[in-house]
C-alpha cells in the first residue's frame, strides 16, 4: 500500500479503459459514476503526501493532498461529471473514453508532488485529449489535432529537460516554488507557458479547440489550460513577468474575438483572455491575488464549459457554428439560449453570477498593489469580454437577424448538463462562501459592496450601450466567412513556404554546383569519345597501305634524326 | 421544419419592441448615473471616484475595441480556405 490507490486520477483512468466494452445505458451510468466515485475518494482523502516511490534512485511523490491540489481536483471532477452528462448522447466510444482518461490525467498532474510524475501526467493529458479532436472525423480536424499534439508534446519535453536540470543541480525532483532563476526554471516556465497559452505560444488553443467534437470541446475547455494555471501558481507565484504576460493575454485575444466568425473560436479567444486574469493574479502573488486566481479558475471552468455546451448544442442541431449563418435560434432553442445567457452573464462578471465574485478579487489585488496600468488593462479586458462573450455569442447565435433556421431544442442530456452548470454559476455568484472556504488562503474579501456592484454595473451596461449604438448605426463589423491570421500563420504558412523556398533554392544551387565540377569531366569525356569511340580517330580500323605509309614515314623521320 | 411565415410571432419580431430594448439600455445607463451619488465609492485609485468613471471607461473601451478590431480585420483577413490551399 503506497497510497496511490487512493487517487481519484486512477479511478478515472482505469475506469475509462472499461468504457469501450460497455454499451447504451450501462456506459452512460458508468461514465457518470466514475467522476462521482472520484469525488467520494477526494472527500475521503486526508491532507498529506502519499504514494512515495523510489524510481531510478529518486524519491517520487505521486499524491500530494493540500488546499491547492484538492480545489483543482474537485473542479476537474465536477467538469468531468458535467462533460460526461453532456456527452451521454454520443454513440462512439472514443469520446467518453478519451474524455475521462484526459480528466484523470489532469487530476493526476494536479495531485503530483514531484516533477517527474507531473511530466508523466502532463504528457498523458496531451495524448488522451487529442482523440477528442480527431473524433470529429474530418481531414481538417485530423490536421488540427496533429498540430495540437506536436505543440503539447514539445511542452512536455521542455518540462522534462527543466526537471532534469533541476535534479542535476539540486538533487531533488520535488515540485515546489521554482522561480525563473532556478536551474531549469526557464524551461519549466516555457513548458507551463505553452499549455497556459501565453501570447505567441497561444494559438494551438484557438486552432484546435473549435475543431473538436461538440462534447470534446467541453472536455478540452476545462483541463489543459487550468492545469497550467495550477502549475504556474505552484511554481512561479510572485514572478513579476507574469503580470505583464497576463495583462497582454487579457487584452489582445479580444480583438480577434470581435472579428472571428466561428463562435466556438470566439470562445477559445475569450478562454485565452480569462487565463490572462489568472496569470496576472499569479504574477502579483499576494494571498488575495492567488485566492483570486484559484477562485477564478474554479468559476471560469464552469461558465466556460456552459458557453461551449450551448454553442455545441447549436452546432449539434444546426450543423454550423458560424455567426454569419446563425441568428434567431431563441425561437427553436429557448432553453439553450437561456443557459447561454447565464454563462454569458457569468463570464462578464455581472453581480450575482460566478465571475463577479472571483474576478473582482483579481482586480482588487491589482489595484491594491498599485499596478495602475495592469489594472486599466484588466478593466478594458473586462469590458471587452462582456462585449464579445457576453453579448456577441448569445446575440449572433440566438438573436440578431432571423436566419430562418428552425431546429429542435438540444437533446435532454445536454439540457440537463447545461442546467446543472448554470445553477452552479448562479449559486457561486449568489452565495460564494463555500467556494471562498476552499481557497488556498483565508479569505477576508467582501465582493458585494455598493461600490463594487455599482462600478461593475456601470462598466457593463455602458459597454452594452456601446454595442447597441454600434449595431444600430451599422458601424459594428458584420460576421463574415473569413480566416483571421494569428500566430499559427508562422507554422501553417510561413514555415512551410520557407521550407519550400529553401528546398527550391537548394535544388538550384545543387544543379549549379554539379555543373561547375561536371564541365571539365564532361569535356574530358567528350575528348575521349572523339578520339577513342568507334568512329574516333584512334579507334578506326586502318588500312594496310596506310599503315605501311606511316611506318615508312616514321623510318624516314628516324633516319633524318640519326644523320644529324 | 416550419416556414417562418407560418409560426407564431414573437415579441422581438416587432421592430418597436427591439426599439424598446434599445432605449431601455439608455434608460438603464441613465439610472446607473443617477444613483451614483447615493453610493459611497471606495476605489483604490483617486480617479476611480470621478463621476461615472467606470461607465465612461466601459463605453470608450468598447467603442475603441470594436473600431480597432475592424481595422485589424482589414489587415488580417484571408479567404476562408486560406490554409487549405497548397
Amino acid at each position: 500500500m503506497t497510497g496511490i490507490e487512493l487517487s481519484p486520477a486512477w479511478t478515472l483512468i482505469a475506469g475509462a479503459a472499461l468504457v469501450p466494452f460497455l454499451r447504451g445505458v450501462a456506459r452512460g451510468i458508468w461514465t457518470i459514476a466514475l467522476p462521482l466515485a472520484g469525488m467520494v475518494q477526494l472527500w475521503l482523502l486526508p491532507a498529506g503526501e502519499f504514494g512515495q516511490l523510489q524510481f531510478l534512485g529518486e524519491q517520487l511523490v505521486l499524491l500530494r493532498v493540500d488546499r491547492w491540489s484538492v480545489l483543482f481536483s474537485l473542479i476537474f471532477l465536477i467538469a468531468a461529471l458535467l462533460s460526461s452528462i453532456y456527452a451521454l448522447h454520443v454513440r462512439d466510444w472514443v469520446q467518453p473514453t478519451a474524455g475521462l482518461a484526459y480528466a484523470g490525467a489532469a487530476i493526476g498532474a494536479v495531485l503530483a508532488g514531484d516533477l517527474l510524475t507531473l511530466f508523466a501526467f502532463w504528457e498523458l493529458t496531451a495524448l488522451t485529449s487529442v482523440f477528442l479532436i480527431w473524433a470529429r472525423g474530418s481531414e481538417r480536424a485530423y490536421r488540427a489535432g496533429m498540430r495540437y499534439i506536436v505543440i503539447q508534446l514539445v511542452s512536455g519535453m521542455l518540462l522534462l529537460f527543466g526537471a532534469l536540470q533541476q535534479l542535476a543541480a539540486t538533487g531533488t525532483l520535488r515540485f515546489e516554488h521554482i522561480g525563473l532563476d532556478a536551474p531549469g526554471g526557464l524551461l519549466i516556465f516555457l513548458a507551463f507557458g505553452i499549455k497556459c497559452a501565453f501570447p505567441l505560444l497561444h494559438n494551438w488553443l484557438q486552432d484546435a479547440y473549435p475543431e473538436a467534437t461538440e462534447a470534446g470541446t467541453v472536455f478540452l475547455s476545462a483541463f489543459t489550460t487550468k492545469l497550467a494555471v495550477y502549475a504556474l501558481a505552484r511554481g512561479f507565484a510572485g514572478t513579476e513577468a507574469l503580470i505583464w504576460i497576463g495583462a497582454t493575454m487579457t487584452a489582445f485575444p479580444i480583438f480577434y474575438a470581435v472579428i472571428e466568425n466561428d463562435l466556438r473560436r470566439v470562445l477559445a479567444y475569450s478562454l485565452n483572455n480569462q487565463l490572462g486574469f489568472m496569470v496576472v493574479g499569479i504574477g502579483i502573488g499576494t494571498e488575495l491575488a492567488l485566492n483570486g486566481t484559484a477562485s477564478h479558475a474554479f468559476s471560469h471552468i464552469l461558465y466556460k464549459a456552459l458557453l461551449f455546451m450551448s454553442m455545441g448544442a447549436v452546432l449539434h442541431r444546426v450543423g454550423t457554428i458560424n455567426g454569419s449563418e446563425l441568428g434567431g435560434l431563441y425561437k427553436s432553442m429557448p432553453w439553450t439560449a437561456g443557459f447561454c445567457i447565464v454563462g454569458a452573464a457569468s463570464i462578464s462578471a455581472f453581480p450575482l453570477f460566478s465571475g463577479f465574485v472571483s474576478k473582482s478579487m483579481l482586480l482588487s489585488a491589482a489595484a491594491g498593489e498599485g499596478h495602475l496600468i495592469t489594472w486599466l488593462v484588466l478593466l478594458f479586458a473586462s469590458a471587452g469580454v462582456f462585449h464579445h462573450s457576453g453579448i456577441k455569442i448569445p446575440y449572433f447565435a440566438f438573436f440578431a437577424h432571423d436566419s430562418g433556421k428552425r431546429c429542435e431544442e438540444a437533446p435532454l442530456n445536454m439540457l440537463v448538463a447545461m442546467a446543472i452548470t448554470a445553477a452552479l454559476c448562479i449559486g457561486i455568484g449568489v452565495y460564494p462562501d463555500p467556494l471562498y472556504a476552499m481557497l488556498p488562503f483565508v479569505v477576508e474579501y467582501v465582493p458585494y459592496t455598493g461600490s463594487h456592484v455599482l462600478t461593475q454595473l456601470q462598466l457593463l451596461v455602458f459597454s452594452a450601450l456601446a454595442f447597441s449604438v454600434l449595431m444600430r448605426t451599422g458601424i459594428y463589423p458584420p460576421e463574415m466567412r473569413l480566416v483571421n491570421l494569428d500566430s499559427d500563420w508562422v507554422y501553417r504558412r510561413f514555415a512551410p513556404t520557407l521550407v519550400q523556398a529553401i528546398g527550391a533554392g537548394a535544388a538550384v544551387a545543387w544543379r549549379e554546383l554539379r555543373d561547375v565540377f561536371a564541365r571539365p569531366v564532361r569535356g574530358a569525356a567528350a575528348w575521349l569519345v572523339r578520339h577513342h569511340a568507334p568512329e574516333g580517330l584512334l579507334a578506326r580500323t586502318w588500312t594496310t597501305g596506310g599503315m605501311a605509309m606511316w611506318v615508312a614515314l616514321l623510318l624516314a623521320a628516324y633516319l633524318i634524326v640519326y644523320y644529324y | 421544419m416550419m416556414r417562418p411565415g407560418s409560426e407564431r410571432e414573437y415579441w422581438l419580431d416587432r421592430k418597436e419592441n427591439v426599439d424598446k430594448v434599445y432605449w431601455g439600455v439608455w434608460v438603464l445607463c441613465a439610472l446607473l448615473f443617477l444613483i451614483e451619488p447615493l453610493v459611497h465609492k471606495h476605489g483604490d485609485f483617486a480617479f476611480e471616484n470621478w463621476f461615472g468613471f467606470h461607465g465612461w471607461y466601459g463605453f470608450v473601451a468598447s467603442v475603441g475595441l470594436v473600431l480597432a478590431a475592424k481595422l485589424l480585420r482589414v489587415i488580417l483577413n484571408r479567404p476562408e480556405d486560406y490554409y487549405d490551399r497548397h
